[in-house]
């Protein structure tokens, strides 16, 4: 049975433009396991009727309560109210929702893109520090968790729009020299805004290699109920961010819808 | 002891407070949060004859104390629903109401002989979706098209009580109240989402794919109240009220008007609960005003 979780804010850390958020999520995490690329819903305020879907960056499980980690920017309203809150007050969480990667065993090729690079933290941790990160941001001024990323992974590559940091230009470029180089990879994982899936999974398939991808879109009830999040699929179908993903394989999504 | 059922047209619900049509799916994702027995009835997702597959996303929109939608009734088809939701639906001790549109008349009809066939407890003919460019909206702005189809599926619904969901994107909501009134309905419910649009004002572009949606929440609750008070009025059917409700004094509100009952819809949005909470606490209203039953409410409103 779902339940919805009064979550205690137990730290909150500015983190360039996002907020790193570790939440008490009571036995959330034990009860029904996590898996990296899932997302909770947070309900930002009574005034605002729909909650904000937030991906899982870490968790935590102990007897001694369990914790789950977000990392989110200040886009609008809710996010600026949930970036308000202090620490010690609680939050109502619905979670974990979708289904998220699979990252088991490695090793990866993990590519994030701007807020999509936390949930990739995890996939380094289900894949037990065998995989390889990808990450790009706008400029140095946006590179977030990247000493993060160094210790649970066992190369990180970065890519800035602006060149300010590492590699200028986008993400798509790396992944193919890596791929190119490397021929070990179980998976590419990805997560980060639409073009830049949509070009790193173009790379992923001339390599022949599988690719995860993690879809964002406005949501409403989060379970999958309301259709609003709809995606279009290759093969004509819709199917609904919240409940059938957020993660797909790439060669299911329409590109060009 | 509170009596909490209430009749609405023929149909005992064990409560008067039943999950709105689009917003609950076929109650698959919900049942996972409760026993959907809990409930007064379902309001499935539209169907139509055929599968649809909605409009293009982004479909909705947050707006002051609203939120838009334009979903478009993607749905798996009234066969599918009958195969394999139904079933499911069934397991439990509520209500099913399923709701329906079509792009002609002769679709409503068709969908009623198969969903009277399969066991439905009431049909809700939806001559009032926004977000349909064929059938939908027209059927629920114009007197004889609603009139029309409203007799189509009463002729073809073998007895099941047919339950018209009214527009509120017209003059005067009593006109077709009082037109489905004439051509046989059972009972109306309203309201149907108010059409609206939300602008990103940086990108200069509607926040929905279809530039316009329908508008729910508690921001069309006064609108709902005073619609359900007219139709209460200008016709002797059953209502059911729905609009904009999130707690108990939003569904007496509803109720007092002249509904029999009531409908939550995007209140579950923000908590899946929200059904049961709105239950528990029009109980305790009803309590305290020292009524035996919740039917009591019905048409109380003391207008000046």
């Amino acid at each position: 049975m779902k339940v919805e979780y009064k979550c205690k804010i137990v730290s909150k850390t500015q983190m360039g433009d996002a907020i790193y958020m570790v939440l008490g999520v009571g036995d959330m995490v034990r009860s029904s396991g996590v898996c990296p690329g899932q997302f909770v819903h947070i309900n930002c305020g009574h005034s605002r009727l729909l909650r904000r879907p937030i991906s899982i960056c870490q968790w935590t499980g102990s007897k001694d309560g369990d914790t789950l980690t977000i990392v989110f920017e200040v886009r609008g309203e809710g996010t600026a109210w949930l970036a308000r809150r202090p620490v010690g007050h609680t939050v109502d969480v619905l979670g974990p929702l979708g289904n998220g990667f699979d990252a088991e065993g490695g090793p990866y090729l993990l590519v994030g893109g701007g807020i999509g690079v936390p949930p990739m933290l995890g996939c380094a941790g289900t894949s037990g520090g065998t995989s390889t990160a990808i990450l790009g941001f706008r400029s140095r001024e946006k590179a977030i968790l990247l000493d993060r990323f160094a210790s649970d992974c066992v190369d990180c590559l970065v890519a800035t729009d602006d060149g300010s940091l590492g590699y200028h230009g986008f993400v798509d470029t790396l992944v193919r020299q890596e791929l190119e180089k490397e021929n070990h990879y179980q998976a590419v994982l990805a997560c980060g805004p639409k073009p830049m899936l949509k070009s790193v999974a173009k790379v992923a398939a001339e390599f022949g290699v599988p690719c995860q991808v993690s879809m964002e879109e406005r949501m409403g009830c989060g379970v999958g109920a309301c259709l609003v999040c709809a995606a279009a699929m290759k093969d004509g179908t819709v199917k609904h961010v919240c409940k059938d993903g957020p993660v797909f394989n790439a060669e299911e999504v329409d590109w060009d819808a | 002891m509170l009596d909490l059922s209430v009749n609405l047209a023929g149909v005992t619900l064990k409560n008067p407070v039943v999950v709105a049509s689009g917003t609950f799916g076929f109650g698959r994702e919900y049942s996972q949060f409760y026993d959907l027995g809990e409930l007064g009835g379902i309001c499935a997702k539209g169907l139509t004859l055929h599968p649809r597959s909605g409009n293009p996303a982004p479909r909705i929109a947050e707006t002051p104390m609203g939120i838009l939608n334009s979903v478009g009734l993607e749905n798996p088809g009234v066969d599918t629903f009958v195969a394999e939701e139904l079933p499911f639906l069934r397991k439990f001790d509520t209500k099913i109401i399923a709701n329906i549109s079509g792009n002609t008349p002769e679709e409503y009809g068709i969908m009623c002989e198969k969903l009277s066939g399969a066991g439905v407890d009431m049909i809700e003919v939806n001559i009032s979706c926004p977000n349909v460019k064929a059938g939908g909206l027209a059927y629920g702005t114009r007197l004889e098209l609603a009139a029309e189809v409203t007799e189509e599926a009463k002729k073809h619904a073998n007895g099941v009580p047919v339950m018209v969901k009214l527009s509120p994107n017209v003059t005067d909501i009593t006109e077709i109240a009082k037109a489905v009134e004439g051509a046989g309905a059972d009972a109306v419910s309203l309201i149907n989402t108010i059409r609206g649009m939300r602008i990103d004002v940086n990108t200069r572009r509607p926040v929905l794919k279809m530039n316009t949606g329908g508008l729910s929440g508690p921001a069309v609750l006064p609108v709902a109240v005073r619609m359900v008070w007219e139709v209460a009025q200008a016709v002797s059917l059953p209502i059911l009220g729905m609009g904009g409700v999130s707690k108990g004094e939003d569904a007496v509100q509803l109720m007092l008007a002249g509904a029999c009952a009531v409908a939550v819809g995007t209140a579950l949005f923000a908590d899946p609960f929200a059904p049961l909470t709105v239950r528990d606490s029009l109980a305790d209203i009803a309590a305290k005003q020292g009524l035996t039953a919740v039917s009591g409410l019905t048409g109380g409103v003391r207008p000046w």
